[in-house]
């Protein structure tokens, strides 16, 4: 059973946004795919690509600068939304961290006042309050479900989830979402979206598997992953607890 | 002098000198900051009185070695250099290196033959630009290094941008030209500096393509084109974002370099390298290795051409070189060779990691990864850096430093094994890497830049050599 099993993965503009290390998260499900015996198979998106809602089990998309960006969100409105967007209602897993959390909300408000439209796939908008005001930078620790998430953000963007969005995790030591209401996060179905890097996965064997369990249900209907070693990870996660934030 | 800057320069060699008194750190900052504080001009003051001028040095990677460099060819060539050697790169440390250098009086000795060798902090440069108006600027490259302290890379490129245009203002300068920008051809980011300077230029770059890589490094940071937005194609790379680069869609390319190295030989302990210059060419045996060294010389060649420093002492500074502080540094300890390869972030890691490799033989590496303020508090650089180069070569390995654990996790995804050590306690981990090196043998230590501190300071009272700001 388990010898036939295989993992799609699509990772969107990996040049464009691969700023704080998110290789990490990609080299991690590849990782924790392969000691189980799982084939796992990794499609990259750049601009221009277009996506079929149908081709993956999981889609990661990480951060990026600025200026890339920009480029990214016109191209992700343009060739991919629409797909991405179906996909995530056919249960599809995403992941989106940091500028990619941002871009698949509602829009992007600059302190100027103008408005970018994201792809919508989350209930939340995020606003910068411009260069002045301090971008929150650090060590986080939240929990989620009963188990913790560790990593690092640094972002000047402040989020707000709206009515329809739950919020992924709550601030135990960092700021979050917006650095005022506790919140880290979004869950919208099997999309995730986090202000979470450091790489994320590799230090969070347990919401990598979530992430794997879900995508493999979905695809295989058995979610079955069988222990690991994790011996470095559990490790580096504890380790990670105690950091000032 | 007015009786402000005695003050300061009084109360900053009195700071310097309770501070070295008290303890480690040779008193660079706080002289300079009680200096700057009774003074802000001080800097401007001082450094206008070198009769030869000043050149300031700013990058990513690479500004302490080629300022190093360019302060031993003023020497070779008869000047008496104000370089802040310490590699304290902000303000306060310039401050702290001209306070010691003035007498109390506020005056530099022998001013015609002084000439100001600053090597700047990136994000410094601008402040520094408006201070003391350099001659000559020289732009090492462009990398992403410290997100949670510079912020993203596009930042201090468009503060530079936005320094130069401002040095080319009329006003800028009573008298005289804007500075002369020495700028890396092959960086899109310093080589977009000169599109528009309305000063002079002088750009430097590798013509030799057998030192390029087939696959692009992951830690590439410019890849899209700054003026219009596409994605850069390369017919060469050597390293990051580094090599011969263009836009296919608005025809934005990498100049012709007015410095070209048209052959390079990488070898085990030395760098043979044909230049072509502007007039005529030149020959250097530089004994670093790595191609990023041969990088750092170009940009020496080219700082010493735009000072006009005659050719001859230029190549006999380079051929007699030795490394800077913590880069590329050897100790004799305990019967072992240890050599010390500062690795601070992913792009000058993986030229280390390559400079490592290419010298045959199996690798003992204690490799260290810090979370200070100056290393930058955020570790997932290490994700970006290829690791994976030296894990075939390597029998012995350790990871250490403050973030040891996290550490040990990229080491293992890097095919390292499960079971990597990881040791917080600095010495212990130092004491272990010898143990597991035979006498006789090389161990390789790759840190961060406050674990190269460190590491240093143990290494060279083992070694019996000299601390930093004795040296000199």
């Amino acid at each position: 059973m388990s010898g036939s099993r295989t993992l799609r993965v699509t990772h969107l503009y990996p040049r464009l946004m691969n700023i704080y290390g998110d290789r990490g998260n990609i080299m991690t499900l590849r990782h924790r795919c392969e000691a189980r015996g799982i084939t796992f198979e990794l499609t990259e998106l750049s601009i221009g690509d277009a996506f079929d809602p149908q081709s993956a089990d999981l889609i990661f998309a990480g951060g990026a600068q600025d200026r890339e960006q920009r480029n990214v969100a016109q191209d992700l409105l343009a060739t991919k939304a629409d797909a991405i967007r179906e996909a995530v209602e056919a249960d599809v897993v995403l992941l989106a961290v940091c500028g990619a959390y941002q871009l698949f909300g509602r829009f992007y408000r600059e302190s100027t006042g103008v408005e970018l439209a994201g792809a919508g796939i989350f209930d939340l908008h995020t606003e910068h309050p411009g260069e002045k005001t301090k971008r929150l930078i650090g060590n986080i620790v939240v929990n989620w479900e009963g188990q913790t998430i560790v990593g690092f953000e640094n972002h000047g963007g402040r989020t707000h989830l709206g009515p329809a969005a739950r919020s992924l995790a709550s601030v135990r030591s960092g700021n979050g979402n917006n650095g005022t209401d506790g919140l880290e996060g979004v869950v919208y179905r099997n999309a995730y979206g986090t202000y979470i890097h450091g790489s994320l996965l590799p230090k969070n064997p347990a919401f990598a598997d979530h992430l794997l369990g879900l995508a493999l249900t979905r695809r295989n209907g058995d979610a079955e992953l069988a222990p690991i070693d994790d011996r470095a990870e559990t490790r580096a996660h504890a380790a990670a607890l105690s950091l000032k934030p | 002098m007015n009786p402000r800057t005695i003050a300061a320069i009084f109360a900053g060699k009195a700071a310097g000198r309770a501070s070295r008194l008290f303890g480690r750190g040779g008193g660079t900052a706080i002289a300079g900051l009680a200096a700057l504080r009774l003074d802000s001009a001080i800097v401007r003051d001082l450094v206008g009185q070198a009769g030869a001028g000043t050149i300031a040095i700013t990058g990513t990677n690479g500004k302490t070695t080629t300022s190093l460099m360019m302060s031993r060819i003023a020497t070779a060539a008869g000047l008496a250099p104000l370089h802040n050697r310490s590699g304290s790169n902000m303000m306060r440390g310039v401050a702290a290196m001209l306070v010691e250098e003035a007498s109390l009086l506020g005056e530099i000795a022998d001013p015609a033959t002084r000439i100001a060798i600053l090597e700047v902090d990136e994000a410094t440069l601008p402040e520094i630009a408006r201070e003391v108006h350099p001659k000559v600027i020289v732009f090492t490259n462009l990398f992403r290094d410290q997100l949670d302290r510079y912020g993203e890379v596009d930042t201090v490129a468009r503060s530079w941008g936005t320094a130069l245009a401002r040095e080319q203002l009329p006003n800028a300068k009573q008298q005289g030209s804007p500075p002369t920008i020495v700028l890396n051809a092959d960086d899109p980011a310093v080589a977009h500096l000169g599109r528009a300077y309305a000063g002079r230029t002088l750009y430097y770059g590798v013509e030799d393509t057998s030192v390029s890589v087939d696959a692009i490094d992951h830690a590439s940071d410019f890849r899209t084109c700054l003026d219009c937005g596409a994605e850069l194609s390369y017919t060469a790379t050597f390293y990051g974002h580094i090599g011969h680069w263009r836009c296919a869609t608005c025809g934005n390319a990498r100049p012709t370099p007015d410095i070209q190295l048209t052959r390079v030989v990488l070898g085990d302990d030395s760098t043979s390298m044909e230049i072509a210059l502007p007039a005529g060419e030149m020959r250097v045996v530089l004994p670093l290795t790595g191609l990023y060294n041969a990088y750092n010389a170009l940009a020496a060649i080219g700082g010493a051409l735009a000072m006009s420093l005659a050719r001859n002492p230029t190549v006999t500074a380079l051929e007699g070189f030795s490394a800077a502080f913590g880069r590329q540094e050897r100790f004799a300890v305990q019967g072992r060779d240890v050599h010390v390869l500062l690795g601070k972030n992913p792009t000058g890691l993986n030229q280390v990691l390559r400079t490592v490799a290419a010298n045959g033989g199996q690798k003992r590496i204690l490799f260290f990864l810090n979370d200070g303020i100056a290393d930058g508090r955020d570790i997932s650089w290490i994700w970006d850096a290829d690791y994976e180069i030296v894990q075939p070569l390597t029998d012995w390995v350790l990871a250490a430093g403050t973030r040891a654990e996290d550490l040990a996790l990229r080491l293992k995804y890097a095919g390292f094994g499960d079971e990597i050590d990881a040791e917080r306690n600095t010495a212990t981990a130092l004491q272990r890497a010898l143990d597991a090196t035979p006498v006789g043998e090389t161990l390789h230590i790759i840190p961060t830049y406050t674990a190269m501190l460190d590491v240093r300071e143990l290494l060279a009272t083992q070694a019996g050599s000299s601390r930093f700001w004795e040296d000199g």
